[in-house]
């Protein structure tokens, strides 16, 4: 956990409202942990006010990758930054992915709708290291929500597509896709990030299954540490169910600890 | 340790306590101050003011809980905390192995709660005093907290006071007519300081939705976008009140912590600013010692007050 105040972006890949950004940050590069994220400084002035909370999409010796959807006033700044800009960024922060839940050799499900990839591609590369086979669901809305294929394909990583309206892959949700092939071959276990009702039907899916499951939940941060509890979500615990930081205990959660609305 | 290497002398007097220097942290915005370990040395602070504390851990507002504003933040967390058990169990004994003074935001749903916080604590070792959170809303009086009033606020200090054997610090709500009024009653109550302010009731609505953006509806604005009502009201208080007066509101420098000192504030509590930079609190020290020394200014104590004629 470190306060990267010269991190430089070195290269920017953009599809439309996505954007993927390499950035030179050795010291974060090398701590990172799949479903780990960072706290990513947008504005100089006072705002937004707040830093913004990123999942790591890939970790090299020289730095971090990012990939995320310009989706309000923070990443719409963030989008606005050129190569050579400096970046302050802090992390890496949260608990992530276990990415030792399956053996080598077993099969990994890996679940994504729209921005909600964005880790899932630094998890896969880390399976696929550990020798687990790792089969990723990638869904969107549309083809143009899906940019990432390509990066996919090029990792050699086994991947199936999805889209909301038919026009890639298979026609409707990426939750009825992997339902679809959980049922024919049981993972040891699926991981997943994506909007909120993307997990729930999932969470359904994986506990009718009986499969093991994590999610890694998003939310507004207001720190990323664990001091402002601005946050939380409902989280089954031994002691009964409460509000539970995000940032400090997840953002990756075992499924059926998580309570959805 | 009165004496930086560099020549400036940076302690604050709070007349009960003398501070390293006058940067504490707000009570919200530094969790029970080891979330911050790996990003400054809490020990190079004037004091850390710990997350408020009910008796018991309590459960706290549903999400959204968080909103960002211009230049601000709305937070409707609703105290959300784990005790004073398990703060003396679990945090306590850690922070009494750093060289820093722990200020601790007593909170509670009554009067008795109040009390049975400070009672509680008095029996542990390593508190330097107890900023007393007059903001809680009262479960018996429909939610009013006892900032509200003069009479509520005196009743209160008054008891806490004769049950604690600390000092103690009564933080002040600015959602008042009069804060010098409640201020005075405080002060009459025997409060050996008061810390001013907590944040502005405020609310954001989501105009597509035309639901509040927050779970609670309403919460409480910090951050630059208060610091200038902050300021008035800190000089207000200063100016009247005989104890000393804890300035906070938007502090993201150490220019601003400056200002307050100028307009009276004996020392300074920075918060939202640590939520962006973890380490703020402790830059903002180093800047207030930066700009002593491109003033000649030989000890901050100096600055406190000395606001001029406009």
């Amino acid at each position: 956990m470190t306060i990267e105040r010269d991190a430089r972006l070195r290269e920017i890949q953009c599809w439309g409202d996505f954007f993927r950004f390499s950035i030179d940050a050795p010291a974060l590069g090398r701590a990172a942990r799949p479903g780990q994220f960072v706290m990513v400084k947008v504005s100089e002035g006072t705002f937004p006010l707040l830093r913004r909370p990123l999942g790591l999409h890939d970790v090299s010796e020289d730095g971090i990758e990012l990939f995320f959807k310009v989706a309000g006033k923070g990443t719409e700044l963030l989008a606005r930054k050129k190569p050579g800009d400096r970046l302050d960024i802090l992390g890496p922060l949260g608990k992530g992915f276990t990415v030792s839940a399956a053996a080598p050799g077993e099969t990994a499900y890996l679940v994504g709708g729209g921005r909600g990839i964005a880790p899932l591609y630094f998890l896969a590369r880390e399976l696929a290291r550990a020798g687990t086979r790792p089969v990723v669901f990638y869904g969107g809305r549309c083809l143009a929500d899906i940019p990432l294929r390509d990066r996919f394909e090029r990792a050699g990583l086994e991947f199936l597509c999805s889209t909301d309206d038919g026009s890639f892959g298979f026609a409707g949700f990426v939750t009825e896709l992997a339902g679809r092939e959980l049922a024919r071959e049981k993972p040891a276990i699926v991981y997943a990030c994506g909007p909120d009702p993307m997990m729930k039907a999932l969470a359904a899916i994986t506990a009718k299954h009986g499969i093991p499951a994590e999610f890694s939940l998003e939310s507004v941060m207001g720190c990323g540490i664990g001091a402002c509890w601005g946050c939380v979500h409902r989280i089954r615990n031994e002691s009964g169910d409460g509000w539970v930081k995000i940032c400090e205990e997840g953002p990756v959660f075992p499924g059926e600890r998580i309570l959805w609305p | 340790m009165a004496v930086k290497a560099k020549g400036v002398d940076l302690t604050a007097d709070l007349g009960f306590l003398k501070l390293r220097n006058p940067v504490l942290t707000a009570s919200g915005t530094f969790g029970y101050g080891l979330e911050f370990e790996p990003y400054l040395d809490l020990a190079k602070l004037g004091g850390i003011v710990v997350k408020g504390l009910y008796y018991g851990p309590r459960e706290g507002n549903p999400p959204p809980r968080l909103v960002e504003t211009a230049s601000g933040l709305i937070n409707a967390i609703g105290l959300q905390g784990i005790g004073v058990e398990a703060f003396a169990a679990k945090v306590l004994p850690k922070l009494r192995r750093i060289d820093t003074a722990v200020f601790v935001n007593v909170c509670g749903a009554d009067d008795d709660e109040y009390a049975a916080v400070v009672e509680y604590l008095d029996k542990q070792e390593g508190i330097a005093a107890y900023e007393l959170n007059i903001s809680c809303p009262n479960v018996k009086k429909e939610g009013a907290c006892p900032a509200l009033s003069p009479g509520t606020t005196f009743d209160l200090v008054k008891r806490i006071k004769a049950a604690s054997r600390r000092p103690v610090i009564t933080k002040l709500s600015p959602n008042v007519t009069s804060i010098v009024e409640i201020a005075l009653a405080a002060e009459e109550a025997g409060t050996d300081a008061v810390a001013l302010v907590n944040t502005f009731l405020a609310m954001a609505v989501d105009l597509e939705t035309r639901r509040p953006k927050l779970g609670n509806v309403y919460g409480g604005l910090s951050g630059p976008a208060i610091k200038p009502i902050a300021l008035r009201m800190v000089h207000q208080v200063a100016s009247r009140l005989k104890v000393p007066v804890i300035g906070m509101g938007g502090i993201m420098t150490g220019a601003d912590a400056l200002e307050f000192l100028v307009a009276g504030a004996a020392a300074v509590e920075v918060g939202t600013a640590s939520f962006i930079d973890p380490d703020a609190a402790a830059r903002t020290v180093a800047e207030i010692e930066g700009w002593c020394e491109a003033h000649g200014i030989a000890a901050v104590r100096d600055v406190v007050g000395t606001i001029r004629a406009s």
